[in-house]
């Protein structure tokens, strides 16, 4: 018998022991109905629980896009996530070109989309793109990380990257700034929605990672006091319109 | 007494004293506490998520074996290696294994605590290997040669002044009192240590079975950098950390990023569901991973204690415990420390070498509400000490509670012992805690209640 089958031949063992069912006090074979907030009487078959219930348990994310906006602009200001609502494609870049001055960029780093390109080519700085691959000690030279993502989330002030349609695995966390292009209809709730957009965006062929970005690198590890810019970026910028 | 217990007794002795260890504490679990309460005032209902999550782990740890088949099977599809190691020694010469045949040299690991559960770098460094520890607070604690403190801030009981001095020393930097010049210096050493690693290891917190994805949580990028550079990743998780779907994460991550740090969510919750994919651009072209048992299912078939497993490792029960709050994470000298590590390190390391952590608490219940997934953490901690002593009933307390027994049953015996007990209450009293007290080693740090000078029956019989 191979490890795996050995694994799993303990686990059948151990399992044909029933255990009590959280909430039922210890009771293996109690008929106390574990108390969530449903009011029937029904027992809850854990197989089939409906996922979708637990987000009304959670922080608010909103409902109407107005609402989503402000939530995000919240949640990013405690991130330290420079988030910035602006009206058209020409007023980002225009944002965009004010930083890579005020911080000055020499070398920038991306990666081929239709948002990208643009925001790239309205930049005028030399750019490395990650597609196809690169010297990763090239993409360490440089100043910034232009990325898209593929939805941002209000309840948390998250964004989503992933290996495939945003440039890679290093691109996003390996230069010390991290520019992020979104679309005001990226927006969305919550984390159940984010979840769900994901899903519909890769299902059939997923990326090998994605990551839900939250802020700029942090840590608290000495004295509990907040850094930023532990090992990946200092600073992040969400460039919406 | 075993060996554990004795070092147990010492190494806590001296902490409860250390009035500099206990400021530092409990500065730091002060800054926790309110970051945690009111990142949990911003949910809708705290209690009601708990219990989704219990139930939702509830689920999927039993049905442990469907959802484990499924993880592997769908990670297996996209060319991912699997591993499935029993034990200890299994998981570690899996991981030595790999190491050798991929000819590395240099390798960057994040945060796992498995990995200190089976002794990793130790071996690794045997074998010649360079391990550097990526997480901040590991990487600190791995330069004093130390384990971590605490399962979320493994460098908790350290000052900024201890850390300056540790890296003027080990890595020539200059000394300076600000945290961000600090973690700077770590940026700058590890930045070369990622870009030059053949191989990179990291733990994992959640193993969603739907999609054949693991889940790493984290705050400062180490994580993510240590999976996106080297050519070869290795990911070495407990086969508990299962999860039936990727949507549980909307409830876990807010959870487990509340309890344990008092964020909303941390900075980087990444999904790793293969090595590089046709078309990508970059990331390890193997992928390892490695499941490790280690007397996880014997935790498993013991239905009483079972929820154990539903354990997320947040370190909320740690952070409210006035146990740990005393004696500090090394006191325990266990992997997992605080009342959680109190309740599962008996059975991941034997029951009789390590009751005395059970005995280690008040049963005052904060750790049980504090846990995120509902681990009736108190209740197992009594649950050990009822089945340690089933197992090895000590001989001497058997006698003892015979005896009071038989004399509190007979009504002449009783009333002659309450005689002799108020005779000799004023020389027990000065006696008491004493080297000549037969019971020194309890009345040294406790009084016992006089003797009345009168009893309920004599009172009520004068009253008449």
């Amino acid at each position: 018998m191979n490890a795996r089958e050995r694994i799993l031949a303990r686990i059948r063992e151990a399992l044909t022991v029933p255990a009590p069912k959280p909430g039922s006090h210890g009771h293996v074979h109690g008929s106390h109905p574990p108390h969530v907030g449903s009011q029937d009487a029904q027992p809850i078959g854990f197989r089939n629980r409906p996922v979708h219930e637990a987000r009304a348990w959670l922080p608010k994310g909103g409902t109407t896009p107005a609402e989503h906006l402000a939530r995000f602009a919240a949640a990013s200001s405690e991130l330290k996530t420079d988030f910035r609502s602006v009206d058209s494609e020409a007023e980002a870049h225009a944002a965009l070109r004010r930083i890579a001055d005020d911080e000055g960029w020499r070398r920038v780093a991306s990666h081929h989309h239709a948002l990208t390109d643009a925001a790239v080519a309205a930049l005028g700085r030399t750019a490395l793109f990650t597609d196809g691959g690169y010297p990763p000690d090239d993409l360490e030279a440089c100043e910034a990380g232009i990325t898209t993502c593929d939805v941002l989330v209000a309840q948390t002030g998250s964004l989503v990257v992933n290996s495939r349609t945003s440039g890679g695995r290093a691109l996003s966390v390996l230069p010390p700034h991290h520019v992020v292009l979104a679309r005001r209809d990226q927006l969305v709730s919550d984390l159940t929605d984010a979840f769900e957009r994901v899903e519909a965006l890769h299902g059939r062929q997923w990326p090998s990672m994605i990551s839900l970005v939250t802020g700029p690198s942090r840590t608290g590890d000495i004295e509990r006091i907040l850094v930023l810019g532990a090992h990946g970026p200092k600073k992040l910028t969400v460039l919406m319109w | 007494m075993s060996i554990a217990a004795q070092q147990f007794l010492e190494a806590a002795g001296s902490i409860t004293r250390n009035l500099r260890h206990r400021g530092l504490i409990q500065t730091a679990l002060r800054k926790y506490e309110a970051a945690r309460d009111r990142k949990k005032s911003a949910f809708n209902d705290w209690s009601a998520a708990r219990q989704s999550a219990a139930e939702t782990k509830w689920d999927a740890i039993n049905h442990l074996d469907t959802y484990l088949a499924e993880f592997a099977s769908k990670l297996e599809a996209r060319g991912t290696k699997v591993h499935w190691c029993p034990t200890e020694p299994e998981a570690r010469d899996t991981i030595r294994g790999i190491i050798r045949d991929s000819q590395a040299r240099c390798i960057v690991k994040s945060k796992a605590m498995t990995a200190e559960e089976i002794h990793l770098n130790e071996a690794l460094e045997k074998d010649g290997f360079e391990v550097v520890e990526s997480d901040l607070g590991e990487f600190i604690v791995q330069l004093r040669q130390e384990p971590p403190y605490h399962i979320v801030f493994p460098a908790m009981h350290l000052t900024r002044d201890e850390i300056s001095d540790l890296f003027e020393r080990e890595l020539g930097s200059d000394p300076t009192r600000e945290p961000e010049e600090l973690t700077m210096i770590a940026r700058r050493a590890l930045r070369r240590k990622y870009l030059q690693a053949d191989v990179g290891i990291t733990g994992a917190n959640f193993a969603i079975a739907e999609t054949g994805m693991v889940s790493i949580t984290e705050n400062e990028g180490n994580a993510r950098l240590t999976s996106a550079l080297p050519r070869v990743m290795v990911t070495l998780l407990g086969i508990e950390k299962v999860l039936p779907k990727l949507e549980d994460l909307a409830l876990f991550l807010p959870l487990l990023a509340t309890a344990g740090a008092g964020q909303t969510v941390t900075g980087y919750n990444t999904l790793y569901g293969g090595p590089r994919q046709p078309g990508e651009s970059d990331g390890p072209v193997e992928w390892h991973v490695v499941l490790l048992d280690n007397r996880r299912t014997e935790l498993l078939a013991d239905p009483e204690q079972r929820d154990a497993l539903h354990c997320i490792r947040c370190g909320a029960c740690l952070n409210v415990c006035p146990i740990f709050r005393n004696v500090g994470g090394h006191t325990y000298g266990t992997t997992y420390s605080g009342p959680v590590g109190s309740v599962i390190t008996p059975h991941l390391r034997g029951l009789q070498d390590w009751k005395h952590l059970s005995n280690a608490s008040s049963l005052c219940g904060a750790c049980t509400e504090a846990c995120p997934v509902k681990i009736d953490l108190h209740h197992h901690l009594l649950q050990n000490r009822r089945n340690a002593v089933g197992d090895a009933p000590s001989w001497i307390e058997r006698v003892a509670w015979r005896a009071h027994a038989f004399v509190v049953n007979t009504p002449a015996l009783y009333q002659f012992a309450q005689e002799v007990g108020r005779i000799v209450e004023p020389l027990r009293r000065r006696l008491q805690g004493t080297p000549l007290d037969p019971a020194q080693s309890w009345t040294r740090t406790r009084d016992l209640p006089p003797v009345a000078g009168e009893s309920f029956k004599e009172w009520w019989r004068n009253r008449r």
